[in-house]
């Protein structure tokens, strides 16, 4: 793909994930945003309106890719044939940031359409920086793991998520993907501090920040269970636990997750304009943004 | 290894809705909980069943949410997928419908769900420019009796017994139809693709068989249903005859221009090839 005046991602960018329902309107309107997502596996097909559709964002905006099913958490070999598509897709959108999970979603050749928690020890940990070492040799890249919001723990676990988080980045050299969503739902779940856990992340690692809105369900116990649901405004606690976040951080792009009941475009973009003057102030910077491109 | 046996018991736990959750799981109790693990479960069978409802919008619309819905979770509790490209699953939804004896008293929904498909197929295909009018009057016409015709990737031929595209089109929604959703795998409810309702020239005898050309030259998919010789004449092009042996099956052979005139129309044609030349 040609070079366009849309590959610099600033550290102040805020943007959106892309949702082909707001094409239209980002199109009419082509609002001021520092970028936009898209799950990779959603432009996997060999063509049509999709990647249509994609280009045109690309020409005009930033791109982050975020891959969904590479499955670097499972014990098996990474499908070779999958991260072969994956760098497919890097190579023709040109993304400024690739990320994956800490998680894994296939067994055995089935895939598990969810991103699934793994036990945290010396083996897994090994398991998984091997994956990330491939991941970077095939996209040429360094790229960003997500912390994963869970709703078990495992007895075998040894080692705690920060830790293991720093450690991956310690023998991969790849970044993180710091979901503040998921720290919340995993705290609430687990029973521990979200605060304590930020100050225990490895920041100087961080590339990029997910904020997204959670529901409220209840565990066997009656005691609450968050389910990461990506379909609601994000929620005023983890608005707070953002600035948290960015006061230790610095600016830092920052995505808005709306993947299921999406809302009409105007809502959406008004979430990324309060992440905008959430960092903002968090990060004790005064700017004027225009409001278009 | 623990590692594999932990999650080897995982991945058995979540294809079992009636297992408990797995032994080395924890709740905040310190023990297993399956309200816990169902979140799991269910996010698995939620995601996939979301991908089916978006595929097959106007099957769902048939037999109404609920029963497609049971549809639904049959079909992914038998069918796991094999890929994390969610784009091409459910393709052997029409299959299983079939094999399920499902109708809805609407006309066999398994040919409905065929067209669906196709459809979908024909979105995601491979892009290519598609011959013109123009580039075909261009053409030689002594030149095309030994040619042979390369249909467009997005180009899909399909016999049906039943009347399944007028049924398809009289199904739609009426209003635009919605853009197709980004189907994320984390996605249980994304928007329904709407199909195109081309206007579809109602056939005489609907409750005969219908052949439908579906095509994408640029960005939508069109679904035309095509006379019986116009399918014949196309399928055999499909299937490499020359444009002379194709028109071969026609009842009138001198007529083959009229077909292939609506096939280029269609854009469902990426190139002409002229044949060896004595």
């Amino acid at each position: 793909m040609t070079e366009t005046g849309s590959d610099a991602l600033s550290r102040r960018s805020v943007g959106v994930g892309f949702k082909a329902e707001h094409f239209d309107a980002i199109f009419e309107s082509r609002p001021k945003l520092g970028f936009f997502e898209v799950h990779a596996e959603n432009y996997m097909g060999s063509g049509g309106p999709p990647h249509r559709r994609l280009e045109a964002i690309r020409a005009l905006y930033p791109l982050l890719l975020h891959g969904v099913g590479l499955s670097i958490g499972s014990p098996a070999p990474l499908d070779g044939a999958h991260l072969a598509r994956l760098a497919g897709v890097a190579d023709r959108y040109q993304p400024a940031l690739v990320s994956e999970h800490l998680a894994w979603s296939t067994h055995e050749g089935a895939f598990f359409n969810d991103l699934l928690p793994l036990p945290y020890t010396e083996e897994t940990l090994a398991r998984v920086c091997e994956h990330v070492d491939l991941m970077q040799s095939a996209l040429r890249r360094t790229i960003l793991i997500e912390n994963p919001s869970t709703y078990v723990a495992f007895a075998e676990t040894t080692i705690g998520e920060t830790e293991f988080l720093s450690e991956i980045v310690r023998r991969t050299g790849c970044g993180l993907l710091l979901d503040v969503n998921n720290v919340f739902v995993s705290a609430a779940n687990h029973g521990f501090d979200p605060y304590r856990y930020l100050a225990g992340f490895p920041f100087a690692a961080v590339g990029e920040i997910h904020l997204a809105g959670h529901a409220v369900d209840s565990d066997d116990a009656g005691l609450p269970l968050l389910i990461d649901a990506h379909d609601s405004p994000v929620r005023e606690a983890v608005w707070a636990l953002y600035r948290e976040a960015v006061r230790g951080l610095g600016p830092i792009p920052t995505l808005i997750e709306w993947d299921n009941d999406l809302p009409a475009w105007p809502t959406l973009l008004a979430e990324a304009r309060r992440a905008e003057r959430a960092m903002d102030a968090a990060a004790g910077l005064r700017r004027e943004r225009a409001n278009a491109v | 290894m623990p590692f594999e046996s932990t999650l080897a018991a995982f991945a058995s736990a979540l294809c079992d809705p009636a297992a408990p959750p797995p032994a080395a799981t924890r709740g905040r109790k310190g023990a297993p909980d399956a309200r816990r693990f169902a979140v799991y479960r269910n996010n698995v069978a939620v995601g996939l069943i979301g991908a089916l409802e978006a595929r097959y919008p106007v099957v769902r619309r048939m037999v109404g949410p609920e029963a497609f819905r049971a549809m639904a979770r049959a079909f992914v509790a038998a069918h796991q997928p094999r890929s994390p490209v969610l784009i091409a699953y459910g393709e052997a939804f029409p299959d299983f419908i079939e094999a399920m004896g499902v109708e809805a008293g609407l006309g066999p929904l398994a040919d409905v769900a065929r067209l669906e498909n196709a459809w979908v197929e024909a979105y995601h295909a491979e892009d290519a420019p598609a011959v013109t009018l123009a580039d075909l009057a261009a053409l030689e016409a002594e030149d095309l009796p030994d040619a042979r015709v390369a249909l467009h990737p997005a180009a899909r031929l399909l016999s049906f017994a039943s009347p399944a595209a007028s049924i398809w089109a009289s199904r739609q929604n009426g209003a635009e139809p919605a853009p197709p959703p980004d189907t994320p795998s984390t996605d249980p409810r994304a928007l329904r693709p709407g199909g195109r309702a081309v206007p579809l020239a109602r056939n005489a005898e609907a409750d005969r068989g219908e052949d439908v050309l579906v095509a994408r030259p640029e960005a939508d998919v069109s679904i035309r249903i095509l006379p019986t010789a116009g399918y014949v004449f196309a399928k055999r092009l499909e299937e490499g005859a020359t444009l002379a042996e194709a028109a071969a099956a026609l009842p009138d052979p001198h007529a083959f221009g009229t077909h292939l005139v609506g096939l280029v129309a269609a854009g469902a044609v990426a190139s002409i090839i002229p044949g060896e030349r004595p």
